[in-house]
Parts: structure tokens; C-alpha cells; sequence
């Protein structure tokens, strides 16, 4: 029998660079027998680079990896060899065909033969064993599309685990699955923890960590933060480790801004137990006129899943949504921005710009669609919208007609910001406004909103760095693991706060 | 929610569908038909004898479709095969043996440039076979803008060539009993249609085939080599194609440059009534049998009815795919709605 | 000195209509050269005559075609495989009720209003079935429009009754031939109409923009309050439309209707107009303009090819060839093969040189 503790994998002093980024800088990882091991961070940490390098999908400069069982060092030079090390991974979007049955998922690439076709009796047979015993009780001849989404990645799990059987790394595995398969995952994962398994925990769910992991490690910005006990790490420390705060002698910030106090402000966004199924649960809001609303959160905690049910770009399955007193039924973004919303999405590349049309094209979008299907604007209106903002947001670009996948990534937001500005919305979200864009104009862009905000205007504030919400909110919406856990209005703003409320739990020793 | 035991599989249930909807069909051609003797064992036998190409293309069709591709220049590629046999034997006396031969490494050659650029290019499968089919049928008149009757003698003893059957006989006005039978190209037919069966569901190959069908990205993940699979699929559909134009002409005994219109059409029918999915993943040959079966008796049906114009076959045929693709497509938004709960 | 050489051919080929130009210069060299009286043009009883009024005559369907193709390229990544059968169908329907339904008159059983509005609704609805199926439904363009594509000369065959309908009506063929008194054939002058039409609607309402977001970017396009199953629906309808126009005319060319041949092969060459507009063939960013280039580059093609004894049933091999290879050239695996390629390449030259 293994012996738990025993050292199973390890990482040492793995250096990993991109062209003009480094992804990762002399860090260490150890996993042991019999133990699942959380790997957390945030954006740009590096978690996921570790296990490309690790699982063979990336290459690496530097750095020694050593497997228990396996002289030396090596280096797995993709999925196939990681796999036969040892090492298996099951990622988010489970990796099978849903086509094909439990059984044969199980089985694909290696399936076992008789007179040189394929012994359906055996696969059958077999995969139904492995399942039991995992403590899984499905009839493995049904298509694996009639599973729900949890049962599928135990079958990834269970597949994985029957191909090598060292260490598992499971990606995000949680992020789809609702509390009673999570709970079921859990058995599953203690099972194989008893069996002498390492298994590697990727997930930015704080309380899913506490619950079932032994050990954390926390990268940061490429680099080991360090590597803890789960028992002796409280969450507000570990949260704090995760944004690079020392939790200890942090000042508490203040932040004043010019308000009438005696004037009741008028309330623009009023949102009532608005849900989206599988994303974000039940919230509640109010946001005022001359609001600046941040919402803070750890990475994957449902701040733009909210933002995008507010605007109806994932349509809400309940809930009331009321705008400027008037109640709206939101079934598209159209709607959202007919009542006077804007939103700037996460992830520009994707859902932002239109990469093969101009500067002008890209500013006017929002604005013509909303004058509707048949009234163009006229080629000298076009021209003087694109230009104002090009001036006021100093987009740096060669001409009005350069299409916009020519800019830099930074101009390539200011293009998008400005598109929404000329809008005039009377809330604006911002998803991540200022990622990728240089310090000078991050401080612009705060200014900005602040005068947006002075000038009457909602806005909510979505941002990983917390210093540049504290600098422009007057409150603040903490979110963790898909659901609104509470606000901070301007006095109790502080990152201390902020960190606690994110971390919840009991401790505060 | 609907709990999936009612539905059983969703793959089963619409194979029964199609099952149920060639009995029905068949048995009203013989209540309607029963006294000009749709009821005779010859007139079963003849749906086999007249589709015995069809069968064939489908079942290379059906193989193209599970990866989620598609090819629509078969019906082109069969045309072009008739023509080249019968210019080969008629115009350049090649024996009839040598000439099979022939096209059946043209078909191969064929399926392996589309589905290179298919595969390798990764180039639209739709836009290739688009442009594959007019290849084809250009070439076909490039052959000959004329048509050219068979009259190879090996050839011909090969199309007339018959299996009687020793029962189901019925009693002709001059009191000799006439067997039913079948032709050579049925049992070919079956034959390919058995080897495909076996392909599909017991080897690695075909399960690969399955695999990408349902999920490239996870196929690629799980080590299956996606790209040679996909080009093995495409050279399989032009050899299949080349030997259902040779069943074809089995039955033609001439190459003409507008023969085969519209058999893309009905091989992707087949297959699609058959119970295949357009989106990929999901299918078998037995299904596509049944889709074939099906397109031969509304055929007789309305060969029988004798006033109805044989346009509304293809009609037909296009108004139950319509039906078909349209019920998949609405089964497949059902199903994403119940896991999304 | 060799840079700012390369940088400027980089530039003219980088223009949006160097594709459709450059092919139509180079077609129209080969023909000047085989003949040289090419582009002479004659007029005779107050009437044009010539190669080229011929050609830009004979490709006003194929334009009429290609701007519907163009839209629906640009909206959904996909191509319109139906509009030769759609136009048989509205070629059919025009004829039948201007003819009575008879094999052949003589004169008009309807008002001629009626049968062209007939004739182009019936081209609209098969573009509502299509885009029905496909915006809605979520099927593959080239699919859905593949059941049309076989079907519709059914349909066709059907209104027919199997059979050449004739219209031996002078009138009638105004439309296909000439009007008394105007020096060119009509059909110039309805794709002129056709193309400034559209031209206009692109250009004075923001449709030609909404397309084109739809077709780069779906989800972006939503996000900023598009519609984008609404407008991949619009463009289907505009191809069908475009196909029941085509059929008016090539109907009254020669004052029939025949089912079986009516607009055969059409649409290969509507697709080939697109891709030769310089058009990407998986949507996004489009070029009227280019597409129509691309059209009357395909019919001088086409009239080349005859000139040198190919058959009208033999066209397609060459027009398939080209097809392959302008969307192989598109392919980014082509392009990152050839990049391979080059830099391994390199680094053997280099490693000569080091050596």
C-alpha cells in the first residue's frame, strides 16, 4: 500500500516565458500521496501554465520535474506522454463525446479486442467495475449525453484514473455542477485520496477549497506566493496572499467624494432577485444617479455573470428589473440599451470589437443601431462623433478608417469605451475597463468616470485591482462563488473590509 | 422534466420511427395497390434492384455525415463512373473487369483530393463537394456530350444476370410459375452494407469516425488521429461512390451526361431519415437502408398510381428530409434546454 | 530599395478590389488577344452590337445572383446552393399565369403586373424558407438551401405540368431582349436596377453595417443591440428575391419556361462571383462591387471557354478548378503551412551559412 505523505510529484524552479511575457518564475510545487491539493490565483497568476507545462502542452525553459515511481527527471512532451506517466487531467468542458456511451468514453483509443474487433462485452464489463467502484451506479450502455453534467466528469474521472493512476488534475471541475454535485464530486475526489491518489485541485471557489483540500499553493503574477496547510491558513489571509495584500499592516483607505447629502439621489438601477440559471443567483441591487458601484470578487465569483443579466445579455430567467422608476423587461441587450444602459464586456476580443471594421465603424455601432434599421447617419455626423472621442480618449490611430484590429489592445478598449459613451447611457457597466492599458491612462479613464459620475450618471465598476475601485466607488458590491454576499457603502469602504467580506467564513483571528 | 426512460434513446427512437414509417408506407401500397399486385414478393425485391447504387452511396454518405462533414458531389461522381465505363468498354475496348477496376481507383483518387483539402486544409466540406460535383459532372461531358450505350458483352451478361428465388412464386395468364428474384448488385449491395456495419461499430477506425462526429476538440484531446481518420472517411465515400456508379450502370447499361441528378440528394435523404444526424456523432447503415427502402416505395407508390408525374418523388423525398432535419433540429434545442436545468 | 518595392505591391494587393479586377483584366487580355476586334462595338437599326455588350448582356442574371449570394455570404458564412432552382420556380410561375397554364399562346391570360409581382413574391417566399431554416433553425446554409436546391425544380416541374411552357408574346420579351427604342437589351438595365437598388439600401441605410457585424462578430453584434437571426433571415429573403428578378428574365429570353435547364448551374457560378469579388467565403466584410466584377469577369470567362469549343456542359470542370483554388488560398492552414515551410527553409540556409 502507498504511503500517504510520501512525496509524489515534484516541480522545482520552473521558468516558463512567453514572447515579451513571463508566465512563470522559478516555482516550486510539491504534491504528496494521498492529498488534494488546491492551486489557486488570479488572473494572470500562472495556474494554468503550470499544468500546460506539467501535462505536456506547453514547453518550459527551465525547472526539474520528478515523479515518484520514475528515475530522474522528465519532461512530458504532450497530453499522451503525461498520460502515460501518470498523469491525467479532466478539464471544465469534460473532454468526451457525449455521443458515444459511458462505456465506450471510457474506452476510446485503447479499446480491448477479440479475434481483432472490438469486444463490446468487455468494455461493458469493465467500465461497469471501474464505476462501481468508484461508487458510481449508471448503465454504461446509454449515450453519455443522457448524464448530467456532474455524472460526465466522473466518468472523465473515472477514465482518467483508469488509464494512469498517480495523479489526477481536475480543471475547474465545479464551475458547472449545483451544490449536491459538487458534493458528490467531493466523495468521489476523498475516494481516490484514500486510494493513494494525488490529486491537483485547479479552482478559484474559496469555499470548495476549505471543504475538501488538504494543501493550498498560490501563484501569483507568475511567481510562488507560498505553499500552506489548509488548517492553518485562515480565508482572509489566503485571500489576502491571493491579491499580493499583507493583510496586516495595510492602513485603512478612505475615499470622500462630492455629494449632496441632504438631496435623495435618484435611483436609475433597481434590480430585485434577478437570477440567471447556472451563473449568478438571486441578487438585489439599487444603484443612484452619481453612483460609482464596484464589484469586487475573486476570479470567477459572477461579477460580469451579474453585470451580463443586469443587461440582458444572458436573459434572466426571474426576477425584477426597474429603470429610472419604470419597470423594463430586458429580453436582449436592445432593450437594456433603449432604456439607457451601456456595457463594456470583459473580453473585448471576443465580444467587443469588430476586428475588420474601422475606428469610425466600431464608435458608431451602438449609436446607429439604436437610431434603428432604416436612418444612417450622415457621413459628416460619422465624423465628428469618431472624432471627438478619438481626441477626448486619445485613441491613437493612424485614421478614422484603420480597422480596428490594427490598434494596439489598450486603443482597442478606448474604441469601445468611446462607442459607448456616445451613447449617453444613464447607467454604464464596465467589464475590466482598464485591463491592458498603460498607467497614464488607467488614471485618465478613473477621472473619467468620476466625471461621468458627477455629471449624473450610474455607473458600475467591475475591476480585479482594488485600489482603482477604492479610488472611484462610493460603494461596493462583494460577490463570492456565483452569489451577491453583500455591500459596503462609502464609510465601511476599505480594503480590509472588502478582503473579509469576500473571504466570509467564521474566523477572524 | 420528461424523464429519459419514456424517450429511450433519442437515436433509437427516431431509427423507429423510420422502421414504422416504411411499414406503413408499404402496407398502403398494398391496400391501395393490392389489385394491380403491389402485393407480389417481385415488387419488395424490385425496391432493392432498382436502389442497389443508392444503398451503396448512402452507406458512404452516412459514413461522411456521423464526422460531421458532408459530401454532395456523389451523385456527380456516379455519372462521371458510368461514362467512363462506358466510354472505356465502347469506345476503347477495355475489358469490362479492367474497366471496373479503372473507375474504382478513380473514385478512390477523387475521395482522397477532397478530403485532403478537406481535411488537411481544413476547407469547408460543403464548398469542396460543391465544387467536386460540378468537377464531376463537367467531366462527365468532357468524356462525352453524347450518350454511350453498353454493349459490352461481359458487362451485359453481368447487368442481366438474375437469382431466382425457390418460393414466392406466383402463376403467370399462361400458367408457368414465375420466382421472384434479384440481381447480383443486391447482394454486392448488402455485402458493402455489412462490411460498413462491421467497420462502423467494431473497429477502431469506426469508432474514431463516431468520436470526431460527436467532438473534434475531444477526439484530438483523447489521441485519436482526427486528420487521417477524416481523409480515410472521404476516401472510403469515393471508392463507395465509384462502386454504386457501377451498380448504377448495372442497371443503366449507358453513361449520359445527366444521369444520377439529384442522388446526392437522395443518399443524404436516406440517411438522414435513416436516423443520422446532419450535426455529426450519431448514425448507422441500418437506419439509411430503411431511408433508402423508403424513397423506393414512395416511388412505386407513385409508379403504381400511374397519373402522377415522377417529379413528385423528388418532391416528396424533399419534403420528408425538410420534416426530418427540422425534428432533429428541434430535438437537439430540447435537449440543450434540459441540461442547462 | 527592394522594400518599399515589396511594401507597395503589398499595398495595390491588399486593395479591396484587386482580386475582381486583376481577374477580369487578365479573362479580357486573353480574349483581346484570340480576338482583336473584341472590344468593337457596332451599332445597327439604332441598336449596340459587340463582344462586349454581348458578354455584359448574357451576365445580368449571374450579377442579379451574385449581389443576393454576396449578402447572404456576408451575413452567415454560408451560400444560397438554391437560386438556380428558384429561379426555374419563379420562371415557371410567371409563365403559367401570364400563359393560362396553356403550352403555348399567344397572348396574355393575365395582367403583366400580376405575373411579375407573382413570379418575384414566390422567389421571396423560397428566401423565407431558407432563411426560416437557417436563422431559426440553426442549420447549415449550404443543407438547408440543398433542399431547394433538388425540390424546387420539382416545384417547378410541377406548376408545368413537365412540360416547355411557351409565351410567344412580343411584349414579353422586352424584358430578356429589347424595348423598341433603347439601343441596349433590357437585362442590362434591370441588373443596373437591381445593383443600384441594393447599392442604395447599403449605402443610405445602416443594413450594409449590420451585416457586416453580424458576419464578423455575432456575439459582439448582440451586445450592441443587433438582431443577428433577424438580419441572417433578411438576407436569405433579398437572395430569394434576387433569384425570382433572374428568373423573369431568363424566362424571357426565350419566351419559355424550361424547368429542367432554367438557371442550371447558376449558382456555382453566384458563388464563384462572390469569391472572385474578393469576398471572403466565411463571412464579414463585403463588396458589392466586387461581386459584380466578379460576375461579368465569369460570363467573359465563359464566353472564352466557348470560343475555344468547350461545351456549356463542360464549363463547370474549369469553374470548379478556380473555385478550389481562390478558397484553398483563403485557407489560414495554407497560410501557416507556407509559413512552416518558409521558416524551415530559412533556418537550412542559415544553418549553411553558420556552417
Amino acid at each position: 500500500m502507498e504511503q500517504k505523505g510520501n512525496v509524489l510529484l515534484q516541480m522545482r524552479h520552473i521558468d516558463k516565458h512567453f514572447p515579451g511575457v513571463v508566465a512563470l518564475l522559478d516555482v516550486d510545487f510539491t504534491l504528496r500521496q494521498g492529498e488534494i491539493h488546491a492551486l489557486m490565483g488570479e488572473n494572470g497568476a500562472g495556474k494554468s501554465t503550470l499544468i500546460k507545462v506539467l501535462t505536456g502542452v506547453e514547453e518550459f525553459e527551465k525547472g526539474t520535474i520528478t515523479l515518484e515511481g520514475i528515475r530522474g527527471t522528465f519532461i512530458n512532451r504532450s497530453p499522451q506522454e503525461a498520460q502515460e506517466r501518470g498523469i491525467s487531467t479532466v478539464y471544465q468542458e469534460v473532454n468526451l463525446c457525449e455521443n458515444l456511451s459511458v462505456a465506450e468514453n471510457i474506452f476510446i483509443g485503447r479499446e480491448p479486442k477479440k479475434n481483432g474487433m472490438i469486444d463490446w462485452k468487455q468494455i461493458n464489463r469493465k467500465s461497469e467495475e471501474l464505476l462501481n467502484r468508484l461508487d458510481i451506479h449508471i448503465d454504461v450502455t446509454k449515450a453519455l449525453e443522457n448524464y448530467s453534467l456532474a455524472l460526465q466528469q466522473m466518468v472523465a474521472i473515472a477514465r482518467a484514473v483508469d488509464i494512469s493512476a498517480k495523479v489526477l488534475i481536475l480543471d475547474e471541475p465545479t464551475s458547472s455542477l449545483d451544490e449536491s454535485e459538487v458534493e458528490k464530486l467531493f466523495d468521489l475526489m476523498r475516494k481516490l485520496k484514500d486510494n493513494g491518489m494525488g490529486i491537483i485541485f485547479v479552482t478559484h471557489f474559496l469555499e470548495q477549497v476549505y471543504e475538501v483540500c488538504d494543501r493550498i499553493t498560490v501563484l501569483r503574477n507568475g511567481e510562488l506566493v507560498g505553499e500552506f496547510e489548509i488548517d492553518k491558513l485562515p480565508r482572509v489571509q489566503l485571500v489576502a496572499k491571493m491579491m499580493g495584500k499583507d493583510f496586516d499592516d495595510l492602513a485603512k483607505i478612505k475615499h470622500y467624494q462630492e455629494k449632496n447629502d441632504d438631496k435623495e439621489e435618484q435611483g436609475i438601477v433597481e434590480a430585485n432577485q434577478i437570477e440567471h440559471i447556472g451563473t449568478i443567483k438571486s441578487f438585489s441591487l439599487n444603484i443612484h444617479a452619481h453612483e460609482v458601484v464596484g464589484l469586487a470578487g475573486l476570479l470567477g465569483s459572477g461579477r460580469s455573470e451579474l453585470a451580463r443579466a443586469l443587461y440582458g445579455a444572458d436573459k434572466p430567467d426571474s426576477g425584477i428589473l426597474k429603470f429610472n422608476g419604470q419597470v423594463i423587461k430586458v429580453h436582449a441587450p436592445i432593450d437594456a440599451m433603449k432604456a439607457g444602459m451601456g456595457y463594456l464586456p470583459e473580453n473585448r476580443k471576443e465580444e467587443g470589437i469588430f476586428a475588420d471594421l474601422s475606428v469610425r465603424e466600431n464608435i458608431m455601432i451602438a449609436l446607429q443601431v439604436k437610431k434603428g434599421m432604416f436612418k444612417l447617419y450622415t457621413k459628416k455626423e460619422q465624423e465628428e462623433f469618431t472624432d471627438r472621442y478619438i481626441d477626448a480618449l486619445k485613441i491613437k490611430t493612424a485614421d478614422r478608417e484603420t480597422p480596428v484590429k490594427q490598434l494596439s489592445g489598450g486603443n482597442q478598449q478606448k474604441v469601445i469605451l468611446g462607442r459607448w459613451l456616445l451613447t449617453n447611457p444613464d447607467f454604464l457597466i464596465l467589464d475590466e475597463p482598464t485591463r491592458g492599458i498603460d498607467v497614464g491612462t488607467k488614471t485618465e479613464i478613473q477621472k473619467l468616470v468620476l466625471k461621468l459620475a458627477s455629471d449624473g450618471k450610474a455607473i458600475m465598476f467591475i475591476s480585479s485591482e482594488i485600489e482603482e475601485m477604492l479610488r472611484t466607488c462610493v460603494k461596493m458590491i462583494v460577490l463570492r462563488d456565483r452569489e451577491m454576499v453583500g455591500t459596503l457603502n462609502e464609510t465601511e469602504l476599505s480594503q480590509e473590509n472588502i478582503m473579509e467580506m469576500i473571504a466570509g467564513g467564521e474566523e477572524r483571528e | 422534466m420528461k424523464h429519459v426512460k419514456i424517450k429511450m434513446n433519442n437515436h433509437t427512437f427516431l431509427l423507429l420511427i423510420t422502421v414504422l414509417l416504411f411499414i406503413a408506407m408499404y402496407l398502403s401500397g398494398i391496400l391501395l395497390f393490392g389489385d394491380k399486385n403491389f402485393g407480389r414478393i417481385q415488387v419488395f425485391f424490385n425496391l432493392f434492384i432498382s436502389n442497389a447504387g443508392l444503398i451503396v452511396v448512402a452507406t458512404g454518405m452516412t459514413m461522411v455525415l456521423i464526422t460531421a462533414g458532408i459530401d454532395i458531389s456523389v451523385g456527380s461522381v456516379v455519372a462521371m463512373t458510368c461514362m467512363l465505363l462506358a466510354w472505356m468498354m465502347e469506345h476503347k475496348s477495355v475489358s469490362a473487369i479492367s474497366a471496373l477496376i479503372i473507375v474504382l481507383i478513380v473514385g478512390t483518387a477523387f475521395g482522397f483530393v477532397q478530403g485532403w483539402l478537406i481535411s488537411y486544409l481544413n476547407l469547408q466540406p460543403f464548398i469542396i463537394t460543391l465544387a467536386g460535383m460540378f468537377f464531376a459532372r463537367g467531366m462527365t461531358a468532357v468524356i462525352s456530350t453524347e450518350m454511350i450505350s453498353i454493349k459490352n458483352e461481359m458487362f451485359l451478361s453481368w447487368a442481366n444476370a438474375k437469382f431466382y428465388l425457390p418460393f414466392g412464386g406466383y402463376e403467370n395468364k399462361r400458367g408457368d410459375i414465375i420466382f421472384p428474384y434479384i440481381y447480383p448488385s443486391v447482394v454486392l449491395a448488402l455485402l458493402v452494407l455489412a462490411a460498413a456495419f462491421i467497420l462502423l461499430k467494431y473497429t477502431k477506425f469506426g469508432r474514431s469516425i463516431y468520436a470526431i462526429g460527436g467532438n473534434e476538440q475531444s477526439a484530438l484531446l483523447m489521441g485519436l488521429n482526427v486528420r487521417r481518420t477524416k481523409l480515410l472517411t472521404y476516401v472510403i465515400n469515393g471508392f463507395l461512390a465509384a462502386f454504386g456508379g457501377f451498380l448504377f450502370a448495372l442497371n443503366t447499361c449507358a453513361g449520359f451526361v445527366e444521369q444520377a441528378k439529384g442522388f446526392e440528394m437522395e443518399a443524404i435523404a436516406s440517411a438522414v431519415i435513416g436516423g443520422t444526424l446532419l450535426t455529426g456523432g450519431v448514425g448507422n447503415v441500418i437506419g439509411s437502408l430503411f431511408g433508402v427502402l423508403i424513397k423506393g416505395t414512395i416511388e412505386s407508390l407513385i409508379n403504381f398510381q400511374g397519373t402522377l408525374s415522377s417529379w413528385w418523388t423528388k418532391i416528396t423525398i424533399g419534403a420528408l428530409l425538410s420534416f426530418f432535419i427540422i425534428l432533429q433540429s428541434i430535438l437537439a434545442a430540447r435537449k440543450q434546454r434540459r441540461r442547462a436545468v | 530599395m527592394s522594400k518599399t518595392l515589396g511594401t507597395r505591391v503589398k499595398k495595390i494587393t491588399e486593395m479591396k478590389l484587386f482580386l475582381p479586377i486583376l481577374s477580369l483584366l487578365l479573362v479580357l487580355i486573353i480574349n483581346v488577344i484570340k480576338t482583336p476586334n473584341f472590344f468593337n462595338i457596332t451599332i445597327t437599326n439604332g441598336v449596340f452590337y459587340g463582344y462586349i455588350i454581348d458578354i455584359i448582356n448574357r451576365s445580368s442574371e449571374l450579377v442579379i445572383l451574385a449581389v443576393g449570394m454576396t449578402l447572404v455570404v456576408a451575413a452567415s458564412g454560408g451560400a444560397d446552393i438554391s437560386v438556380g432552382a428558384v429561379s426555374a420556380v419563379s420562371g415557371a410561375v410567371i409563365i403559367f399565369i401570364l400563359g393560362g397554364g396553356q403550352t403555348s399562346t399567344d397572348f396574355y391570360h393575365a395582367p403583366y403586373i400580376l405575373g411579375i409581382a407573382a413570379a418575384v413574391f414566390v422567389g421571396g417566399l423560397c428566401g423565407v424558407w431558407n432563411g426560416f431554416l437557417v436563422a431559426k433553425m440553426k442549420i447549415q446554409p449550404m443543407v438547408a438551401t440543398l433542399i431547394l436546391f433538388t425540390a424546387g425544380r420539382g416545384i417547378a416541374q410541377l406548376i408545368t405540368g413537365g412540360q416547355i411552357l411557351y409565351l410567344r408574346v412580343d411584349h414579353y420579351k422586352g424584358l430578356g431582349g429589347f424595348i423598341p427604342g433603347v439601343p441596349l437589351p433590357t437585362p442590362v438595365f434591370v441588373a443596373i436596377l437591381v445593383v443600384g437598388l441594393t447599392y442604395l439600401l447599403l449605402k443610405k441605410t445602416p443594413i450594409g453595417l449590420y451585416i457586416e457585424s453580424v458576419g464578423i462578430n455575432t456575439k459582439a453584434s448582440r451586445l450592441v443591440g443587433l438582431n443577428p437571426v433577424f438580419i441572417q433571415f433578411l438576407s436569405y429573403v433579398y437572395s430569394g428575391l434576387c433569384a425570382g428578378i433572374a428568373g423573369l428574365i431568363i424566362t424571357s429570353r426565350v419566351y419559355s419556361i424550361d424547368a429542367n435547364n432554367a438557371g442550371l448551374n447558376m449558382e456555382l457560378d453566384a458563388i464563384l462571383a462572390v469569391a472572385l469579388g474578393g469576398n471572403k467565403l466565411f463571412g464579414g466584410k463585403f463588396s458589392l462591387i466586387g461581386s459584380v466584377i466578379g460576375a461579368i469577369t465569369i460570363q467573359t470567362l465563359t464566353t472564352t471557354l466557348y470560343a475555344m469549343k468547350v461545351s456549356a456542359d463542360q464549363l463547370p470542370v474549369y469553374k470548379a478548378i478556380v473555385v478550389v483554388i481562390i478558397v484553398a488560398l483563403q485557407s489560414s492552414e495554407l497560410k501557416r503551412m507556407v509559413r512552416n515551410l518558409r521558416a524551415k527553409l530559412m533556418t537550412n540556409t542559415t544553418e549553411k551559412e553558420a556552417a
